[in-house]
């Protein structure tokens, strides 16, 4: 059985504790990068991330593109929609086809 | 294209015949591969983008619940009411194959039965504002995770497509053309080869004949001599 967790600054994921998604809350880079390790290997087959944090951290994030799971998730933050999340799946068409032809 | 170094021999050339066909194959076999990879993956993405569309507009509707249950309630209130939630979500997850790319499917389990027991607090001390940021997070949950599912397989897919038609562009410009330079190498040199022992057998022939002709006479004019 795997686990759900959410990563982030505290403000933005706190929601989520109450649906039972694991929450970790984090503030500098160092401590998300040694946070994100450790649950990637213990059990957590889904991680939403904030997007602020995700654009920090996101050569990290490029470890786990081509592993099956943990599956990372980019989601807006309190402080609002910054397009990360989107800008990403215009990555993967671009990898993919060799331009953004899904708009 | 560069031909191959090899020597031009017919055995080199049987094999050489053999492997083009192989990487003929090989190049429609991936181009399918791809083709299909590709369909799938853009049906994907345009669903990844309307589910991350929705989610986004779910978060930061729960989020905007979130700020006026922050500011009516004191941040202590707020920590005991979410800090010791009743549920808890656990995954069931199985792997589809999609043209041999292992995608992720996720099921979601909850600990309780009633999946609308996400208050963990009661609800003497806490906002309504908090309940509706529950309630909004708690309904946009079941489109996360299948966000989560779908962009993961996207990512997936992406890597596999790029592979793939890295092979088969390698086939098609490079191993198949040189396959086929090289089979024209050979093929050129070998009826080369065989022009020239043609040439030489005919020679030798012309001189054979010269010599009989050259030996008859003497012959003849040594017999003429004796009588």
């Amino acid at each position: 059985m795997y686990k759900i967790a959410a990563m982030g600054d505290r403000d933005s994921i706190y929601g989520f504790a109450s649906l039972g998604v694991s929450i970790f809350p984090v503030d500098d880079t160092t401590e998300a990068i040694k946070t994100l390790r450790r649950i990637s290997e213990s059990g957590y087959a889904v991680i939403y991330i904030t997007e602020n944090l995700a654009s920090q951290i996101s050569s990290e994030l490029d470890r786990y593109n081509d592993e099956p799971l943990p599956a990372i998730i980019p989601i807006p933050g309190i402080s609002g929609n910054t397009g990360v999340g989107m800008k990403q799946v215009s990555r993967f068409v671009e990898r993919a086809v060799g331009s953004d032809i899904v708009k | 294209m560069a031909v191959m170094n090899v020597n031009p021999t017919r055995m080199e050339l049987t094999n050489l015949k053999r492997k083009l066909i192989t990487a003929r194959r090989g190049h429609k076999l991936l181009k399918d591969k791809r083709d299909e990879l590709m369909r799938r993956f853009l049906d994907l993405v345009r669903e990844n983008k309307e589910l991350r569309r929705e989610v986004e507009k779910g978060i930061s509707e729960a989020n905007q619940h979130m700020a006026v249950a922050r500011s009516v309630m004191s941040d202590s209130a707020l920590d005991v009411a979410l800090m010791m939630p009743t549920q808890e979500m656990g995954l069931e997850v199985e792997e589809k194959n999609v043209m041999s790319v292992m995608l992720p499917v996720f099921d979601a389990k909850l600990k309780t039965a009633d999946e609308n027991d996400i208050y963990s607090y009661g609800f003497a001390f806490t906002s309504t504002d908090l309940d509706d940021a529950v309630k909004s997070l708690s309904d946009i949950m079941p489109l996360m995770l299948r966000l989560a599912e779908v962009e993961k397989s996207c990512q997936l897919m992406s890597a596999e497509i790029e592979k793939t038609r890295r092979r088969v562009n390698a086939l098609e410009h490079v191993m198949i053309p040189k396959y086929e330079e090289t089979i024209k190498y050979i093929t050129m040199k070998l009826d080369e080869n065989e022009r020239s022992s043609t040439t030489r057998l005919m020679k030798v022939k012309s001189m054979m004949l010269e010599d009989a002709r050259q030996k008859a006479l003497a012959h003849d004019r040594e017999v003429a001599g004796s009588n």
